[in-house]
């Protein structure tokens, strides 16, 4: 077990974003976050790495209790983040980007063994090409792939994926899928928060499900989507997610 | 961090040489006194650059360091009869120690809040100095004549001083560079872009602003040890801050040539247009004006814009 998040509630005002969440993920797999949109996701990777401090509850990473650090601090301790909205740093290159990741990720390397690592990544993201371009001229594909590098080169035990796949199109999402396919190869652990059904089905090991800031499911992507309280948390219609489940298979 | 194939630095610290040769050499005196100026402005525009530029913090009232280092130091060489360049010194020491001590609380703040709070600070320093009778209160202080005989005369003072000026914006563009080609830089733009990674953002932050803090404060110190007169009025001037604030924006924040560009580019502006009868009653609006247009339009600055529409030059400008 690489993390624990243990009844784990994050509260904003009146509005609990995470009520009680509780989940555990094994070393080496790759678990879907899912969820009707404000269901808590992004709340929930924000309290495991830091971003927002848990009311209750605690989140142990590698037996080592973290709630309450700061981003920071859990980045060392080998957590990455690929956020949903990618902020790159426009006007430097690529890899200078990447590098960033590098630099300041689990090892604090050096300018120079950071950008080793960085060429190593872009390599793997089929990003080599657009090395020395700006970052701020890449389309969103390729700010997508870019935002993934610069948490990979941070060589990070466990890596926060939200919504990476968003607004990429089929041939860009098989070819995301395979980069995270060769992350579970490499042992690094993923959770992924994901819209895309057909992606979760394909890559996740394992999916948890939140609705409410609540942990309404849990097990293989199989048995979670023909479960009816997920069914009703997405669609309020069983039949309509009959429909769906086939078109995902 | 940013490869580079051709040797930025030494061009321009040579090119910055040059021009500051150029009066010594015709044996110009007003041409002297116009550049003294423009390098305390590179000085002051470089500074902000760092924590505005690479770090992301509007600093809107960063003069007050220019009047601490002035205060300081004026302060040793009158009490104390300290050579210029020990009080210069001296006196850039604690008006960042000031800086440590004041960044911690107020880099905690954001955006709007956190320009706010400096020029909060600014106000509420000169107020403090108004009253502090130890530094002659809203009089300020100012030299007896004989104290430039150290130096050998006042006009040897002032090419003194016109040297160390030279010198600091020289040092100042040079802590830009290597701030920005380094891992510290390039920690400071991820925090500028507000990503989560491996950086004690308010460590960082605030080594930052010590670090910009300490030049401006030794051109205060050079600038009042020639002018010979220090008063609130003058050392914490609101305008001048927003003015070196306008140049950095007008060069290209975040690049290390902008400021020096914006700079000379303002002042000359400035000079052509209180020196033109027709345009002198509009200096200002017209000042204005260009602000503006960059603001709409070329929002990355000249040189950025430079460095956007011709990407061959990213290898050769900073």
């Amino acid at each position: 077990m690489i993390l624990q998040v243990d009844a784990v509630t994050v509260r904003f005002g009146g509005l609990v974003a995470c009520d009680a969440a509780t989940f555990a993920v094994e070393e080496g797999e790759i678990l879907g976050l899912i969820g009707p949109n404000g269901a808590g996701k992004t709340t929930l990777f924000n309290a495991i790495n830091g971003v927002h401090r848990p009311r209750s509850g605690r989140i142990v990473f590698r037996r080592e209790e973290i709630t309450g650090l700061r981003p920071f601090q859990v980045a060392r301790r080998g957590v990455a983040r690929a956020y949903q909205v990618v902020r790159p740093l426009n006007d430097l290159s690529v890899i200078a980007n990447v590098t960033v990741g590098a630099c300041f990720g689990r090892e604090n390397l050096s300018l120079r063994a950071a950008r080793t690592v960085a060429e190593e990544v872009l390599a793997s993201l089929d990003l080599a090409d657009k090395a020395e371009v700006p970052a701020g001229k890449l389309n969103v594909a390729q700010k997508k792939r870019l935002e993934l590098g610069r948490a990979l080169a941070a060589r990070p035990a466990l890596l926060l994926a939200d919504e990476v796949l968003a607004g990429l199109n089929p041939q860009e999402v098989s070819a995301m899928l395979a980069v995270f396919r060769s992350l579970r190869e490499r042992g690094v652990t993923v959770i992924m928060i994901e819209h895309l059904m057909h992606a979760v089905m394909n890559v996740c090991d394992r999916v948890v499900v939140l609705d409410y800031g609540k942990k309404i499911a849990e097990g293989s992507p199989q048995v979670v989507s023909s479960d009816p309280k997920v069914v009703e948390a997405y669609l309020g219609d069983p039949k309509a997610a009959q429909r769906f489940l086939e078109e995902a298979t | 961090m940013i490869r580079v194939r051709a040797p930025f630095l030494p061009a321009l610290l040579v090119v910055l040489a040059v021009v500051a040769a150029l009066p010594l050499a015709v044996n110009n005196n007003s041409l002297r006194e116009e550049l003294f100026l423009m390098f305390m402005l590179i000085t002051l525009a470089s500074s902000i650059n760092i924590i505005m530029g690479y770090t992301g913090y509007v600093s809107f009232g960063h003069i007050v360091f220019f009047g601490l280092g002035g205060y300081f130091a004026f302060y040793l060489m009158q009490n104390f009869n300290a050579h210029f360049l020990v009080a210069a010194l001296a006196g850039a020491i604690p008006a960042s120690a000031i800086a440590l001590v004041i960044g911690v609380p107020i880099l905690r703040l954001r955006g709007a809040y956190f320009a706010l709070a400096t020029i909060g600070i600014n106000e509420a320093m000169r107020t403090a100095i108004n009253n502090f009778e130890p530094f002659g209160g809203a009089v300020g202080m100012f030299f007896n004549f004989s104290v430039y005989d150290t130096y050998g005369g006042a006009r040897n003072a002032a090419l003194l001083a016109y040297g160390v000026m030279v010198v600091v914006a020289l040092a100042t563009v040079t802590t830009s560079y290597l701030i920005r080609r380094s891992k510290f830089g390039l920690s400071l733009m991820a925090i500028r872009e507000d990503q989560d990674v491996g950086i004690d953002p308010a460590r960082a932050k605030v080594v930052a602003y010590v670090i910009s803090s300490f030049f401006p404060a030794l051109a205060g110190a050079t600038f009042f040890f020639k002018n010979g007169i220090i008063e609130p009025g003058v050392a914490f001037d609101l305008l001048r801050s927003i003015e070196s604030l306008v140049m950095c924006v007008l060069g290209g924040t975040g690049t290390v040539a902008g400021p020096i560009v914006g700079a000379a580019l303002y002042e000359w502006l400035r000079g052509f247009l209180i020196t033109t009868p027709a345009l002198a009653n509009f200096q200002l609006f017209l000042a204005g004006l260009l602000l503006l247009v960059v603001v709409l339009f070329v929002t990355a600055g000249l040189v950025g814009w430079l460095r956007n529409r011709y990407p061959v030059l990213r290898a050769y400008i900073q």
